[in-house]
């Protein structure tokens, strides 16, 4: 708990930054890019749950513990996503959503 | 006493049909043969037992032979008074039924063992055999109406696949399309009788349909349509049914196609057994016929006299022998037929009645022997056609001999069979109408003449050069023919008045000479015209037939009822009224759902560039979406 | 003073977020993002998360961005402008982003949170007996849960990066 700083301000801050993360996800074309926005939203999210846990119920600790499991998850996410990127790369020279269309109808 | 067991006399037939028919194979035919034919002995044996216990020791009660009910069993119920029954019923008639068809049946099998032999379809063919035995036995015993429809069909349906046994013939599958169709047309009528009899009854139980006092009687009598009461119409539907499957004019054609099958067949199914079916089925339902509705009863009168001349005349002209067994069968089916329809009830006044089911006896005998004969020639010789053959009396004697004992039987020269059954019909027939009696006694002489006509084309005339010699035949095949033969000699001595009336009552009947001297005289006539015609190879046939001219034509192509119902079927049922529905059903039924299906099409094609795949377009509708959500949920709760 | 820090953490997180979804350069997006982390790391060292807070910095900042450092490595796209967006969907997803912004933050402001219940913040010492306690409360199953999905995704990668060229 930070004296002096509310629960809604804190609340407000992640919102913006989850926004932020939504239009850099519908704008980017690049898939790392994207792969970044998703970190962002993926943030956001974190940053609210420690925001509850700490807020409202300093007793319990599950915000703090969906927050370490969420950064465990985003990694094993990264891990595979980069993966899928390379191997992509290496089989249409390029990592752009817009020319990755071999599966579309 | 106890005549459970007859359950099993159409039972046998069937477990043999279902383990022939499954298990049977073409490593040992043989096997497949004998079970076939070991079942349908065992089935014969109990006919004739049960036929001696009923008619000599207990069917008689009070000088009157009574219907007994020796097993029934409700298999269908539709409400309390109409159930359909599958049971057994013995009386006179079903008795009597039950000895010509294990008879010709066991004779046929063991025939059919010597002529089928190297067949490749020989287990199939017994298989076939058993489950018409079956069908028929089922359908003899009936108990009442529903359950002889079943069997009707199931025999319909046993001809079927014997008819068309050699499938891989066009002729043969044509045919046997020609009998299924025309039968199953002729039992639509029998269908719709069935229903309006037991809808005006109440029962389709025959002891309730044909007890003389009973209501059954009286109902539908009202005037209903077109001045015939309802119940003589469903009478006259029902005989419908009985003319199909007994090929009376102008159900018939099937009858001479049907002749593709194997012959033994021809001889058990379109000669002896199924086809007098529809006879049966008239003589089972007589006493309602006599008394509810006479009008129809003249009706079967009326077909049956036009069918025995009608087929008697083009017997006469054709060249394939089978075929002229053929019609001469749909003419003596005729005679049957007649007989009923003249007959009164009780007594003397029966003797129609009693004359149609002697004649039905001896028929079955001498028609199944003439066309195990024929087959016996077409075995021999390879051939249908009487231009084929000639002189074969020196090359198969038991051949020639039994034939001509069947032809003088079916000819009416006593003291073979048919004279006594025929005299009957034709003493019934004068007692009726002179009318009737005229044209009978005319179709006797016709019989007479084309029978010989056969006799000494086949028997008789030039002596050809056969690339085989002609060779008689092996015992399987020549044992039935003389059995049958002894059966033809003999069984018109059988004083049928005593068991087989319409009332149950034995009456006394005598030969009137009179009418039996006609019959004999013009017999003589037909045999003796046969013979100047026919004994040596002559130009009389040819100048005959100059004679009658377009006659004969007319008659050689059977009078173009084949061509007439072409014409219905082909042009008016197939060309106008067929086309026109097939054009409404594909350009408006079929447009309609085209264009829905089309207008579906359409517009997928127009949205489907909402899935374009872009996984940025779908995330944007979706977030889009939640927010919407959000400010409508915000918006509702003020 | 705590608010101030906050404030500047908050300006830091927002300005940097922004920015790395709209640098052109992907190398310089990356950064910005890892600046963000930190922000946030920052933040759950000030509520007193203080093992949170490390987390972040270890596994976001250390380890997840530099595997996305090598993936733009290994791209070859260090130099390349990122294509610039379509204006037009610039506009509608500025305009959504900024809507949901406005929605969220209206809906927030007038919620009324219920009152805090009263306790101490989880220690170090809490997080490792929870972390691996199988009694109510605990969390065993969902920590071995993790481990094994981080192992499959480990394996899963390198099967998925190491196939052959077509």
């Amino acid at each position: 708990m930070i004296p002096g700083v509310s629960l809604y301000e804190i609340l407000t801050i992640s919102a913006v930054v989850f926004f932020i993360g939504v239009y850099g996800f519908l704008t980017r074309k690049n898939l790392i890019s994207i792969l970044l926005s998703v970190e962002l939203i993926l943030n956001a999210v974190a940053v609210n749950f420690v925001a509850f846990n700490v807020y409202l119920y300093p007793g319990d600790s599950q915000g703090l513990f969906f927050t370490l499991f969420m950064i465990a998850i985003a990694a094993a996410e990264v891990a595979i996503a980069i993966a899928i990127i390379v191997d992509l790369y290496r089989l249409v020279k390029s990592v752009d959503v817009d020319e990755t269309t071999e599966m579309k109808y | 006493m106890d005549f459970s067991y007859t359950i099993w006399i159409p039972l046998i037939p069937f477990l043999a049909f279902f383990l022939v028919g499954l298990a049977g194979n073409n490593k040992s035919p043989k096997i497949w043969g004998l079970i076939s034919t070991g079942a349908i002995a065992v089935s014969a044996v109990l006919s004739y037992m049960t036929a001696w216990r009923y008619l000599f020791q207990v069917g008689k009660v009070e000088e009157t032979y009574q219907k007994i009910i020796a097993f029934n069993t409700t298999w269908l119920t539709f409400t309390d008074k109409l159930h359909i029954d599958m049971g057994v019923l013995l009386d006179p008639i079903s008795v009597m039924m039950l000895v010509v068809v294990s008879t010709v049946s066991l004779m046929v099998h063991i025939y059919s063992l010597g002529y089928m032999k190297g067949d490749p379809g020989f287990y199939r063919f017994f298989a076939f055999l058993s489950l018409f035995s079956f069908s028929m036995f089922g359908l003899v015993l009936a108990t009442n109406l529903f359950q002889m429809y079943i069997f009707w069909e199931l025999v319909g349906v046993s001809s079927f696949l014997l008819i068309g046994f050699y499938y891989y013939k066009d002729s043969a599958v044509a045919a046997a399309k020609k009998a299924f169709i025309v039968t199953r047309f002729a039992d639509l009528g029998f269908l719709i009788g069935i229903l309006i009899v037991s809808y005006l009854t109440g029962t389709f139980d025959f002891q309730t349909l044909t007890d003389p006092n009973g209501a059954a009687m009286t109902q539908g009598a009202g005037v209903a349509f077109l001045g015939l009461s309802t119940m003589t119409w469903a009478l006259i539907l029902i005989f419908m049914g009985g003319a199909g499957k007994s090929a009376m004019f102008p159900l018939h054609i099937w009858l001479p196609d049907a002749m593709e099958g194997p012959t033994p067949v021809s001889a058990l199914i379109h000669a002896a057994t199924m086809v007098v079916a529809g006879v049966y089925l008239v003589a089972r339902l007589f006493p309602l016929y006599y008394t509810a509705a006479p009008f129809a009863l003249e009706v079967v009168a009326v077909v049956g006299g036009f069918t025995s001349l009608f087929a008697a005349i083009i017997a006469c002209t054709q060249t394939d022998i089978k075929r002229v067994l053929a019609f001469s069968t749909m003419s003596q089916l005729g005679y049957m037929m007649l007989a009923l329809g003249v007959s009164g009830y009780g007594g003397h006044d029966g003797l129609g009645y009693m004359a149609s089911m002697f004649h039905l006896f001896t028929h079955a005998m001498f028609k199944a022997l003439l066309f195990l004969g024929a087959g016996s020639i077409i075995h021999a010789v390879h051939s249908n056609f009487m231009g084929d053959m000639g002189g074969l009396r020196k090359y198969m004697p038991i051949t020639h001999i039994t034939f001509l004992i069947a032809c003088l039987a079916i000819s009416g020269i006593p003291p073979f069979s048919g004279f006594f059954s025929k005299d009957e019909i034709l003493a019934a027939a004068l007692h009726h109408s002179t009318f009737f009696f005229v044209i009978e006694y005319l179709v006797a002489g016709l019989t007479a003449f084309y029978m010989f006509r056969l006799y000494f084309g086949i028997f008789w005339g030039t002596d050809r050069k056969y690339e085989h010699t002609p060779h008689e035949s092996p015992l399987t095949m020549a044992v039935p023919l003389l059995i049958l033969a002894l059966a033809s000699m003999t069984t018109g001595f059988i004083p049928f008045n005593d068991f087989v009336t319409s009332d149950g009552h034995a009456f006394h009947t005598h030969i009137d000479w009179t009418v039996a001297g006609a019959s004999i005289a013009i017999a003589v006539i037909g045999i003796v015209a046969a013979y100047f015609f026919y004994k040596q190879k002559n130009d009389l046939p040819d100048k005959a037939a100059n004679t009658f001219g377009a006659f004969y034509r007319w008659s050689y192509d059977k009078f173009y009822v084949d061509e007439v119902y072409m014409f219905v079927t082909k042009s008016i049922l197939f060309g106008i009224i067929s086309k026109s529905v097939a054009w409404f059903d594909r350009h408006i039924v079929d447009g309609f759902m085209n264009l829905l299906g089309r207008m579906t099409a359409g517009f997928s094609e127009r949205i489907k560039g909402i899935q374009s795949g872009r996984v940025q377009q779908y995330a944007f509708a979706f977030v889009a979406g939640v927010v919407a959500l959000v400010l409508i949920f915000a918006y509702l709760k003020g | 003073m705590e608010r101030i820090i906050f404030y500047i953490l908050a300006a830091v997180i927002v300005t940097f977020s922004f920015l790395s979804v709209t640098s052109a350069k992907i190398l310089r997006a990356a950064v910005y993002l890892f600046l963000v982390l930190i922000g946030i790391a920052g933040f759950y060292f000030m509520v007193g998360y203080h093992f949170l807070g490390a987390v972040q910095l270890t596994v976001y900042a250390g380890g997840i961005v530099v595997l996305i450092i090598f993936a733009i490595l290994l791209t070859e796209q260090i130099d390349n402008r990122l294509a610039r967006p379509k204006a037009g969907m610039v506009i509608a997803s500025a305009m959504l982003a900024l809507l949901g912004i406005g929605v969220s933050v209206y809906s927030i402001l007038n919620h009324v949170f219920d009152k805090k219940i009263a306790g101490q913040l989880a220690t170090v010492d809490d997080i490792g007996t929870k972390l691996l306690s199988f009694d109510a409360g605990g969390y065993v199953l969902p920590f071995e849960l993790i481990s094994i999905l981080l192992l499959a995704a480990m394996i899963g990668a390198i099967v998925i990066a190491k196939r052959p060229i077509r």
